[in-house]
């Protein structure tokens, strides 16, 4: 249960490698009360590595309790983004297992060229990071609901706002799952659950690894830290870094032969 | 039967659960009984008082029980049987103008008797009455089978229920053992006090002559006037027959809710209203109000015991972010004295800072108090406060001290488990009401309970 001053107990990744995710599970743990992490994605070096630092993070703090051997737990699921039908199978016992406060959705695919001539991988950066992440916020979202309380991280980025030509394929996947957020948000409303969408501009981090950083570029870790305040409510869209929302504002409304002539 | 949000007093936390008003012990035994066979979990909810998360069950059933008072005729000795949805105002107004008291009355009479002994309240006279729960001579209560049990004192059962927090059974009524009064109203003293340590002389003082004794504490002032504060002490009025009990005798004036005076907050308070700065100012000016000299006076048991029931719904002056309330208890002048001293050097704005003494503890394995000093503190809940309170906790904690069940919102499992080493023992004897973990609060999967 996050308590009165929004420390969180337990916390389930999907998208075990990503770098804001883990960002996001150390400041949480710094609250002192992190018990149970449990890590969903892919068989591999990134989930690996985020199971040995999640489980450095617990066995410190639990010595800095003074609370040696019970330290928490670091649970690894296996869990591909693309493969739907095992979405319910691989997260429903991890719910049935206890509760979840806070689940971070940090699965996500970057396309390679700003322009694909291939259609079938055109449409895999579509169905992983629109398609495969609806249905995972739908199974995480139905078990949220069993259980009154509850916080969903749904990472977006600044690029679901107004399509580029630099980046349209990738802004308009992630347009669906930031839609689908929103949404999410309002149903989940009488429920206990919130939901919060986490639109960060460009994020220095190994997904974007070897591309010049966009104006206004944050660190994993400030994204991390702008989640963490923004939990557990209320549900609401968090601009990283929050002078984005201003900035997204002026973009959105300027005239078409204006915006393509910005270098971005 | 419906799906709603449910809050502590704080407004700090919250869950959403399915509450449930069942009209009869017979629909209250299938609730359970339904619970128990599809594996979800129920918790009773009185007046909604706790101040964190003890009266929450996210996900599960929250039971209303309904009805109005019901308060026996007073038997000799002052033995009373009580509905659990009885309020502790609804019992002094049924008992007061003959001339019976509560034995312990919490800070507000907005507390129904089933919160009252779960979490076994303790007042103003617990140097020399103890809690609530050592003026039980029994409980009526439904265990996580669907069962009706008469626990008496002595049976090792009733420790697990009177202090339990709601988790060892579903409360149903009490006996109790009320006090004589001789009038309606308190003879009461107050009295400025400059620091800490005469608060504490004054407040140990008085505790020797009087019935009921209480310091507000000033954490914010620095220096020299940290601690300083005013000390407020009571009797009930000696009886002579023309003024003791007048025809429409009722505890009057700052009764809260059934009281024409009283004044509602407002619903919506910009966050932040209380803050440090406002805060001081409030400090200042109520330590400026009190009688530098001691002022002895005559004032209605409303006014007394449950000053804070004038205001209703004054919780909502916290804004959106909530508050928390941390109540913690220490054996030793020096745990007290490093305590203030900790908060205070950490910036921890507290707000109607309450400090007590306590006598002798009565056994109960989850009973709060132990003897020595207990501080109460309401604080915003911003989160930058968090370490500070985990020091604090810390400091507790090696002093042989705990926290409040009532009022938590923020400790951690391992912290609690040291602060009450009969924790096991209370454990044990929950098994024997409730083997299959039917009743689960929020307070306790956060502390793991």
């Amino acid at each position: 249960m996050i308590d009165a001053l929004r420390a969180v107990q337990s916390v389930l990744v999907i998208g075990a490698g990503s770098d804001i995710a883990r960002a996001t599970v150390r400041q949480l743990a710094a609250g002192g009360r992190l018990e149970r992490v449990v890590l969903a994605g892919r068989p591999g070096r990134g989930r690996d590595a985020a199971q040995v630092e999640v489980g450095r993070l617990l066995g410190a703090r639990s010595m800095a309790n003074g609370t040696n051997g019970t330290a928490g737990s670091v649970e690894v699921v296996d869990l591909d983004i693309t493969d739907l039908a095992h979405h319910e199978p691989s997260l429903g016992p991890v719910f049935g297992a206890g509760d979840i406060d806070v689940v971070v959705l940090a699965a996500g695919v970057l396309p390679e060229a700003p322009t694909l001539t291939d259609p079938l991988a055109a449409a895999h950066v579509m169905s992983t990071n629109a398609g495969g992440c609806v249905s995972a916020l739908t199974v995480v979202a139905a078990a949220m609901r069993r259980q009154g309380h509850g916080s969903i991280v749904v990472l977006s980025s600044v690029a679901a706002e107004r399509p580029r030509r630099s980046n349209y394929l990738y802004g308009a996947s992630k347009a669906g799952l930031d839609a689908f957020s929103r949404g999410l948000a309002e149903d989940l409303r009488p429920d206990g659950v919130t939901v919060l969408t986490i639109r960060p501009g460009f994020v220095r981090s190994s997904m974007t690894a070897g591309l010049t950083p966009a104006p206004l570029a944050v660190d994993p870790a400030d994204v991390a830290t702008a989640i963490v305040a923004a939990l557990p409510g209320p549900s609401r869209v968090v601009w990283v870094p929050r002078a984005m929302r201003g900035v997204m504002s002026v973009l959105r409304h300027l005239p078409a032969p204006v915006f393509r002539r910005l270098p971005l | 039967m419906r799906r709603a949000r449910v809050t502590g007093w704080g407004r700090a936390t919250a869950s959403v659960a399915t509450v449930v008003a069942p009209s009869s012990t017979e629909e209250l035994s299938q609730i359970i009984t339904r619970a128990a066979a599809d594996g979800s979990h129920v918790l009773a909810r009185g007046l909604g008082r706790a101040y964190g998360d003890a009266a929450q069950n996210a996900g599960g059933v929250v039971v209303r029980l309904s009805g109005p008072p019901v308060v026996s005729p007073v038997a000799d000795g002052g033995l009373v049987e009580v509905s659990a949805t009885t309020s502790i105002g609804d019992l002094i107004d049924a008992v007061l103008p003959l001339g019976w008291f509560v034995p312990v009355t919490p800070g507000t009479a907005h507390v129904s008797i089933g919160g009252a002994l779960a979490a076994d309240v303790h007042g103003k006279n617990h140097h020399r009455h103890g809690s609530i729960g050592s003026h039980v001579i029994s409980v009526r209560v439904m265990d996580g089978r669907g069962d009706v049990h008469d626990l008496a004192r002595d049976d090792p059962a009733f420790g697990a229920v009177v202090g339990g927090m709601g988790l060892a059974g579903i409360i149903l009524s009490a006996r109790l053992r009320l006090r004589r009064v001789d009038s309606a109203t308190m003879t009461v003293t107050a009295r400025r006090t400059d620091c800490l340590a005469e608060t504490m002389h004054v407040l140990a003082e008085d505790d020797a002559a009087h019935d009921y004794t209480v310091a507000w504490l000033d954490t914010l002032a620095g220096g020299r006037r940290l601690g300083r504060g005013v000390v407020t002490s009571g009797d009930h009025t000696d009886g002579s027959a023309e003024r003791a009990f007048p025809s429409g005798t009722e505890r009057a004036g700052g009764s809260g809710g059934r009281s024409r005076r009283s004044v509602t907050a407002p619903p919506w308070t910009p966050v932040g209203l209380l803050n440090r700065g406002t805060l001081a100012v409030f400090n200042e000016t109520y330590y400026r109000t009190a009688p530098a000299q001691f002022r002895t006076q005559e004032t209605s048991i409303g006014a007394f015991f449950h000053p804070l029931d004038a205001v209703s719904g004054w919780n909502r002056l916290y804004g959106r972010r909530g508050f928390l309330q941390y109540q913690v208890a220490v054996p030793g002048d020096e745990d007290l004295v490093r305590l203030v001293t900790l908060l205070h050097a950490r910036g921890v704005p507290g707000f109607l800072g309450v400090l007590k003494r306590f006598g002798g503890a009565n056994g109960l394995p989850l009973s709060f108090p132990i003897p020595g000093w207990t501080l109460a503190l309401d604080i915003p809940a911003v989160a930058a406060f968090a370490p500070a309170l985990d020091e604090a906790d810390e400091l507790v904690t090696l002093a042989g001290g705990r926290t409040y069940l009532a009022k938590d919102a923020r400790t951690r499992p391992d912290v609690l488990a040291a602060m009450y080493p009969d924790l096991p023992r209370w454990r044990a004897l929950r098994a024997t009401l409730d083997p299959d973990r039917v009743f689960r609060s929020d307070l306790s999967r956060r502390l793991s309970l």
